[in-house]
């Protein structure tokens, strides 16, 4: 077995600079790497490049490298929710490129799966699609996107192991597994680090090969955007 | 003219049994409270579940389990999760029968904007444009006037070109 284990975030986090680009896996809140962000806010590390679905709330998730103005570009699938985000596109500070959700998972996927690029319809006919490469396929139109190509991507899981296998829970696994072994390095943060074979090879999401450093994460918050709820009748 | 929940218990008559149906943001989610009971359907959120219940009891909210809008929801017997790659699998490679989603305009060609007001206001597209690109049956729920009065459903010639998505089938109700 290959030992990926690192002690902690700062370890776990040496070799990031600044202007790098990273992955960060996450819905909203759900299933962001906390403690990676957490140790960039300390670093300080600026002018860096974020590939994420969302851009977090005001006070919480990217929203706290945002307040600091860490980063330089976003490349997102949706950023409302976040009005320090919202006045920083506006006025030109940072630099957004919003893309369709299922383009934004896929291009990591091809960057993981050693694709240079994939074709999707979506987008075709509207600002997305412009100066792409399109093409026609069974008389409908697809729009060439290309692989992701990042430093760095930070990752969450709920139980790992030492080797770097990862099991997500519930749908906080949305974007995190496409974004594992899509980067130079793949940092991986579990709320649980178990020893190396108790995980169960039938149950594994990710393989530890995707993997190059691993830790157990520490006072998650697990902020809930919108908590709703029904009545007992 | 229909509220909220006159669109959604329309809507949920459109929704038939075996469907797996795509549920977006707003009034879409409150369609599944109205779908007839004496039929199977699972309902999927983009974000990673198949299978997707009612909203949780007090208590009972689980923050590693929402929806597309990021509402607390919960599970159904025979639910399952997947990464959001997979969850696109599902719908570009149009396993999914029904999309229902929201907009902030439409037009009476079935051109849909939902994402931006050039200038004034950006949230980006989320998995709209990855529904409308390959969904082959979409139903648009929104309130026929937004919050100035003025029409939602608009001639085509009033829109901003940049800002659409295109629907090829939709339903006007």
């Amino acid at each position: 077995m290959i030992n990926k284990q690192v002690a902690n975030a700062k370890e776990a986090l040496k070799g990031l600079t600044d202007g790098m680009t990273l992955m960060l896996g996450g819905f909203g809140l759900c299933g962001i790497p906390e403690n990676a962000i957490a140790e960039m806010v300390a670093m300080d590390v600026k002018k860096i490049t974020c590939i994420s679905n969302n851009a977090g709330v005001d006070n919480f998730g990217l929203g706290l490298l945002l307040q600091k103005h860490q980063i330089r570009k976003m490349v997102s699938s949706y950023v409302g929710e976040n009005d320090e985000f919202e006045r920083q596109m506006l006025s030109g500070e940072l630099e957004v490129e919003l893309i369709p959700q299922g383009t934004l998972a896929e291009r990591c996927r091809a960057a993981q799966a050693g694709f240079p690029a994939i074709y999707t319809p979506a987008g075709y006919g509207t600002e997305v699609a412009e100066g792409k490469e399109t093409r026609e396929f069974d008389g409908k139109m697809y729009i060439l996107e290309t692989a992701f190509k990042a430093d760095f991507s930070f990752v969450k899981a709920w139980k790992g192991d030492a080797a770097g296998n990862l099991i997500f829970k519930a749908t906080a696994r949305n974007f995190n597994p496409n974004m594992c072994g899509a980067a130079t390095i793949t940092v991986a943060e579990v709320e649980e680090l178990v020893p190396v074979g108790s995980l169960d090879p039938n149950q594994i999401h990710i393989p530890g090969i995707f993997v190059q450093r691993i830790f157990e994460g520490k006072g998650y918050k697990k902020r809930i955007e919108k908590r709703t709820v029904r009545q007992k009748i | 003219m229909l509220d909220k929940i006159g669109i959604a218990k329309r809507i949920a008559k459109e929704v038939k049994n075996g469907y797996y149906v795509n549920l977006g943001i707003g009034i879409p989610t409150l369609v599944a409270n109205y779908v007839c009971k004496d039929i199977e359907v699972d309902f999927q959120s983009e974000n990673g579940v198949l299978g997707m219940g009612p909203f949780p009891f007090e208590g009972e909210e689980d923050a590693d389990l929402i929806n597309a809008g990021k509402q607390t929801i919960t599970t159904l017997e025979g639910a399952s999760f997947f990464d959001s790659a997979t969850s696109f699998s599902m719908i570009r490679g149009k396993h999914v029968q029904l999309t229902i989603l929201g907009a902030m305009e439409v037009s009476h060609n079935g051109d849909i904007a939902n994402w931006k007001i050039p200038g004034y206001m950006v949230k980006g597209m989320g998995g709209a444009m990855d529904l409308v690109a390959s969904a082959e049956n979409i139903i648009v729920a929104m309130m026929h006037t937004n919050k100035k009065e003025s029409l939602n459903f608009l001639n085509v010639a009033l829109f901003h070109s940049r800002v659409l998505v295109v629907l090829k089938k939709w339903l006007l109700i």
